[in-house]
């Protein structure tokens, strides 16, 4: 049942909201004509849905102590969560996968070519936050630059392609190249920093390579961009804007499996297990041997890399690129995409970008509130779940006792 | 000379507008290591209020000094509430978790206010009514700086004073430099410090308002974007200064404003903020903990 107090309560935070939102939602200015519209309709809409959002909301922090509570007792100590339980079932998630690669595979022709160009745009993301997810998940940098190796591959195929020709799939590996060494490039001056100077630092980073394609019009051509960018031919032929959607996605799709097969091997293998550990605690990871200045650099090099070669894909894809499309809130989206879907967790990435960039889009039908529906989305999911849709588990090893202890 | 001297102050003017800002930034950090992005758009909200406190009072028909004082009060007011509810909303509840959540959340919080303001009002830029009188005895001066820049000066110079007592002098400044310590220490010795994280975003927010009115009535128009950008700047500035440390903010926020203004006075303004970012990485790779910051000694 609802309590008094909790009745109060919301009659309170209606009351308070109602305050906070009457310059901003009540009147409405127009100082060229001075005019003054008053609107007290959205007064009461304010006051009645804070009154009820007020006991959401307690309920959901009711509930989030309590599983603290059950965690601290130690009755929840065993229980794997849920998606990891699945995931960790092979009768499950063998078929699983299998209906998934189905899926996958024939999306093209079950829908059309504009979920289909969704769907790229995703896997694009997808690509990025998990090659975000190196810097900030494994070796924990905080990068809020990372668009600038996106935009570094993007500009390379542009105008790699302008000036001699190259074509796609040359333009690739050399995408990629190219951001591992901008990564390296930042990665140098950086290397004594940490936290949040580190954070500043890769912004300022992401924020110069974008000014810098604005202004040097000789190199970049400014802010109008590169337009008429091929997209890529199949064994030569030129497709059709269907066709090439279609081939895209495949590339896309091939791409996103290399990447999860490359990530997933690094995470287990020597560097990434460094990184880890750089990640936990500088000082023992170095008393370890670890050298931290490779280890950071490898971190940004591979992180970029990925980046390099979304940024190719990206270019061949739209036929155009400008500055307008690396500012810094594309940086901060990918972060948003890593850290909800769950830091160091590659399927919680995964989905974490699916959902961060469909959702938007699906949303475009309420596209006057989707962006606002987008910031309480991240507020409310950090509120309830603060380690992403699928948290990452971190490998344990049980003790299992020495077996003959009591004979010694 | 002149020229320099306008440059000079202009920067000045520029770094005293980031300071009020960057303040807010560097007092959270100091407390609760959490870069606020929200923070720009409490600012942003700052001057919104003020606009709409002006254009009702203007229709009532009130001076100009008047309206301003009003403003300013309504502005701070309301800015003060906005920090008070976005702590208590999207950073609270997550004290405990990792940084980089609450990071997110603040992220999330920004995008709603600038969106809330985008719905509830317009997304053109709207004009802001200079309400500072044009000083006589300034007209002398007028070619190196303007009545408006000299009462930006004194006002920050102002907030400031009242702020180093707030911190240096008062009981709850004690209280807020020992939270900054070390927080659980500050809570065995009876200081509540949900309140002192309370009372820093709310004094935080009203800094930025401060600075919201002044630098929209100094630059003439807002939209609901101009809190973001000035957000990171003034996050560049804190930074270069030491994240965290008071003094240190003040001065990024003036170093920064002189890289800026002499950057686009002797060189380009195209690329006034690379040199303003390359500045910040040619410092931080001297001094990695800002031009005021201490480095930490870690003992194992």
């Amino acid at each position: 049942m609802i309590k008094i107090d909790e009745i109060k309560r919301a009659v309170l935070v209606s009351i308070w909201f109602m305050f906070l939102t009457f310059p901003i939602m009540v009147i409405r200015v127009n100082p060229v004509e001075h005019i003054v519209e008053w609107r007290w309709k959205n007064m009461v809409l304010v006051g009645i849905g804070s009154f009820l959002l007020s006991f959401v909301w307690n309920y959901l922090m009711k509930r989030k102590e309590l599983g603290f509570k059950k965690v601290e007792a130690g009755e929840e100590e065993n229980v794997v969560p849920l998606t990891r339980r699945i995931l960790g079932e092979k009768r499950i998630y063998i078929p699983a996968l299998v209906i998934f690669g189905i899926f996958t595979i024939s999306f093209p022709f079950i829908f059309s070519m504009y979920q289909t160009t969704i769907m790229v745009t995703a896997l694009i993301y997808v690509m990025l936050g998990l090659g975000l997810n190196i810097v900030v998940g494994l070796a924990g940098l905080l990068d809020l630059g990372y668009v600038a190796f996106y935009a570094v591959g993007a500009y390379a195929y542009a105008l790699l392609n302008y000036h001699f020709g190259l074509s796609f799939w040359v333009a690739l590996p050399i995408g990629g190249a190219l951001g591992a060494i901008f990564g390296i490039l930042l990665g140098f001056p950086v290397l004594r920093l940490r936290g949040d100077y580190l954070a500043i630092v890769t912004l300022g980073f992401g924020e110069i390579i974008r000014i810098i394609l604005e202004n040097w019009n000789e190199f970049s051509f400014g802010p109008s961009g590169i337009a008429n960018i091929p997209r890529p031919p199949l064994f030569g032929i030129d497709l059709s804007v269907h066709g090439s959607t279609t081939y895209i996605y495949y590339i896309m799709i091939a791409l996103c499996v290399f990447t999860i097969f490359v990530v997933n091997r690094l995470q287990d293998s020597r560097v990434g297990r460094a990184w880890i550990a750089l990640r936990e605690d500088e000082i023992a990871c170095q008393a370890m041997g670890i050298d931290k200045a490779r280890t950071k650099l490898t971190a940004f090099s591979l992180g970029a890399t990925w980046a390099g070669m979304a940024g190719v894909v990206f270019a061949a894809k739209t036929t155009f690129v400008n500055p307008a499309s690396f500012t810094i809130w594309e940086s901060i989206i990918i972060l948003c995409i890593v850290v909800l879907g769950g830091m160091g967790s590659i399927i919680g990435v995964i989905a974490g970008a699916l959902v961060l960039i469909l959702t938007p889009e699906y949303l475009r039908a309420f596209s006057e509130y989707r962006m606002l529906a987008f910031g309480t989305l991240l507020v409310v999911m950090m509120v309830f779940r603060p380690g992403g849709i699928i948290p990452n588990v971190r490998r344990t090893y049980k003790f299992k006792g020495v077996k003959n202890a009591d004979k010694s | 000379m002149d020229y320099f001297l306008e440059l000079f102050l202009g920067g000045l003017t520029r770094g005293s507008i980031y300071a009020l800002i960057a303040l807010g930034y560097t007092m959270v950090y100091g407390i609760i290591e959490l870069i606020n992005f929200a923070h720009g758009e409490i600012y942003m909200i700052g001057a919104f209020t003020a606009l709409i406190v002006i254009s009702v009072l203007t229709l009532m028909g009130m001076n100009a000094i008047a309206m301003l004082v009003i403003a300013g009060v309504v502005a701070v007011l309301y800015s003060c509430a906005y920090g008070y509810t976005v702590e208590k909303i999207a950073y609270k509840p997550l004290r405990n978790a990792p940084r980089l959540s609450a990071l997110i959340s603040a992220i999330g919080m920004s995008l709603f206010l600038q969106n809330y303001v985008l719905l509830a009002q317009t997304s053109d830029f709207l004009p802001f009514p200079n309400l500072i009188p044009e000083f006589e005895f300034m007209e002398r001066y007028a070619h190196i700086i303007g009545s408006t820049e000299i009462v930006i000066l004194i006002t920050t110079t102002i907030v400031m004073i009242l702020l180093t007592i707030l911190i240096k002098f008062t009981r709850i400044g004690k209280a807020m430099r020992a939270t900054s310590q070390d927080k659980t220490m500050a809570t065995l010795v009876g200081i509540n410090v949900n309140r002192v994280i309370s009372v820093t975003f709310i004094v935080g927010s009203a800094t930025a308002a401060i600075g919201g009115v002044l630098i929209a009535s100094h630059v003439g128009m807002i939209n609901f974007y101009v809190g973001f950008i000035a957000g990171i700047k003034a996050f560049v500035a804190a930074v270069l200064g030491g994240i965290g440390s008071i003094p240190g903010a003040v001065l990024g926020s003036f170093v920064l404003g002189w890289t800026e203004s002499f950057a686009t006075g002797y060189v380009s303004s195209d690329y006034e903020d690379v040199f303003a970012f390359l500045f910040l990485v040619l410092i931080l790779i001297f001094r990695p903990a800002g031009i005021l910051g201490r480095s930490e000694k870690n003992k194992i």
